[in-house]
């Protein structure tokens, strides 16, 4: 079994006077893809953006590649390799494709920044039409692949996707759930935030589904795809 | 009758030069930032008084003080962000607002106990120095200006499109939690965007004491014009506030001439009106 790269134990977060997170414990192994499944406003996005470093964790630990980042700083993290690509995107509009890819790579030195935006760029030939455009002016699908092509730029050691295929046709899904399975294939490690659960299991190997603020269940995403539970965590009868 | 109009032109585009010295600091900090710099004037002022200072205690004539207030004002205007505008309004829109019309407060009524109501002229060597050209006499002191302005607006220009920094800072002002999850920290984008346009008023403010008066209001006189000039360049456009402060200029200068001292002024508002009718987003100014 390979080691692990993320480790959350008893995590809490919240905002203001509202807990959102009680006691979380995930954990997600180098080469892995795991899924986290949940109805809206259970706390996926709160459990990313606490692993994140955006809000701060109120309680547990995060260790990742072997140190605690628990009470890191959100740059901290980035240079450390967790990188995250958010729900809607939060591409800069007013940048150019290019810009925006480059400042991916913000943290990281002028020397390695090309071979990088060579590689996204071979990932997604159509960031390379529009390099020049406007990110403001891209299309959803297109902003989506700007957004991950982004966060492919800081060259993570795992890459958290939080509902990439939200406002994206069928077709697009399709194709973007091909390119996860991809990036996966090429050695990366990815915890997937989705909603669009049958699609996630097919390509995770486990998945933990999360009701509350907690962990409702988790295993292997093969068997949980078959377990009646799901369903019924997932539509909170 | 040619030779009185090419004079107010060439006037008028080398006052011009003057306000879009004042404008392309407004631009980076209003254009870009979206900070409604209610200071700008007053830290104009500031930057005059501390050229002028300078000029009075230590010899120091104000072209080569521009460096010193330059990085000066960087300083100043970098903590003033970091320890008064940045806390005290948390990244809110009024708040910042508020906030920096309580600095320009501040700092006007300092400026009046320390320096007292008077306006006060720094006589130097350029002042009245003309340099003949034809029939034309130019102020050296505003060829000088207007000079510094254009270099400005180019150098600007090129950190703010060239560079992963100003990239980092137009980041920051549309997208900051997209740009924290980059590693990129707003709060010390929007404080350093900040020092670097309060320092384009210390450059500005050593530029215009040759041929302007100080005094603790002295940044009226600019601040309503230099909004006037982001706005109809293109908010954060530096060729934008280059180009809007030059056409400004000439439109008060040949507006007073045509229409005397009282009417022309209002040439101002209606070329301003007639670009924004024709680009809503000024001259420059990308579209949204």
């Amino acid at each position: 079994m390979a080691e692990p790269l993320l480790e959350v134990r008893g995590l809490a977060a919240g905002y203001g006077p509202f807990q959102v997170l009680h006691g979380i414990d995930i954990e997600v192994r180098v080469g892995e893809i795991v899924a986290v499944l949940g109805a809206n406003g259970v706390g996926k996005t709160t459990l990313n953006r606490a692993l994140s470093g955006l809000i701060p964790a109120r309680a547990g630990t995060i260790m990742f590649a072997g140190r605690d980042i628990t009470l890191g700083r959100h740059d901290a993290i980035v240079r450390a390799g967790l990188i995250h690509v958010p729900e809607g995107r939060r591409v800069f509009p007013d940048l150019s494709v290019r810009e925006n890819l480059l400042l991916g790579a913000y943290l990281r030195g002028r020397a390695t920044r090309d071979a990088s935006m060579e590689r996204v760029l071979g990932i997604f030939p159509r960031l390379r039409e529009r390099l020049r455009q406007h990110a403001g002016s891209l299309s959803g699908g297109e902003q989506q692949m700007l957004a991950i092509g982004r966060g492919l730029m800081a060259n993570p050691t795992l890459l958290i996707l939080d509902e990439p295929s939200l406002g994206l046709s069928p077709l697009l899904t399709e194709e973007l759930f091909t390119l996860i399975t991809r990036l996966h294939a090429e050695g990366l490690s990815i915890l997937l935030v989705e909603q669009n659960v049958m699609q996630s299991l097919a390509i995770a190997g486990r998945a933990y589904v999360i009701e509350h603020g907690r962990v409702a269940l988790c295993g292997p995403a093969a068997s949980l795809a078959e377990d009646p539970r799901l369903r019924a965590a997932y539509l909170g009868l | 009758m040619s030779e009185i109009l090419a004079a107010a032109l060439v006037n008028g585009l080398l006052t011009g030069g003057v306000y879009a010295l004042v404008a392309l600091g407004l631009t980076l900090i209003y254009g870009v930032l979206h900070i409604v710099n209610f200071a700008h004037g007053a830290l104009l002022m500031v930057g005059m008084f501390g050229a002028w200072m300078l000029a009075t205690h230590l010899g120091l004539s104000p072209y080569a003080a521009v460096p010193v207030m330059t990085l000066a004002m960087f300083g100043f205007g970098w903590a003033l962000y970091r320890f008064v505008i940045g806390r005290v309004s948390r990244g809110e829109d009024r708040a910042l607002l508020l906030a920096t019309l309580g600095v320009s407060i501040v700092l006007e009524n300092a400026a009046l106990i320390a320096f007292s109501g008077d306006m006060r002229q720094l006589q130097t060597d350029l002042t009245f120095a003309v340099w003949e050209m034809g029939p034309l006499l130019l102020s050296v002191p505003r060829l000088i200006s207007f000079a510094v302005a254009v270099a400005m607006a180019g150098l600007l220009w090129a950190l703010m499109s060239r560079t992963d920094t100003g990239r980092a800072i137009r980041a920051v002002a549309r997208e900051p939690e997209g740009a924290r999850l980059m590693g990129i920290r707003p709060d010390r984008m929007f404080a350093l965007a900040y020092g670097i346009g309060v320092a384009c008023l210390g450059a500005a403010a050593c530029l215009l004491l040759p041929t302007f008066y100080v005094s603790p209001n002295v940044g009226d006189t600019f601040v309503l014009v230099a909004f006037t000039i982001v706005v109809l360049g293109g908010m954060g456009s530096f060729p934008g506030a280059l180009i809007g402060g030059l056409l400004i200029g000439v439109t008060e200068s040949l507006g007073g001439l045509l229409l005397g001292e009282s009417l022309g002024p209002i040439c101002i508002s209606v070329v301003f009106i007639a670009v924004l009718l024709l680009r809503p987003t000024g001259l420059f100014g990308a579209a949204r």
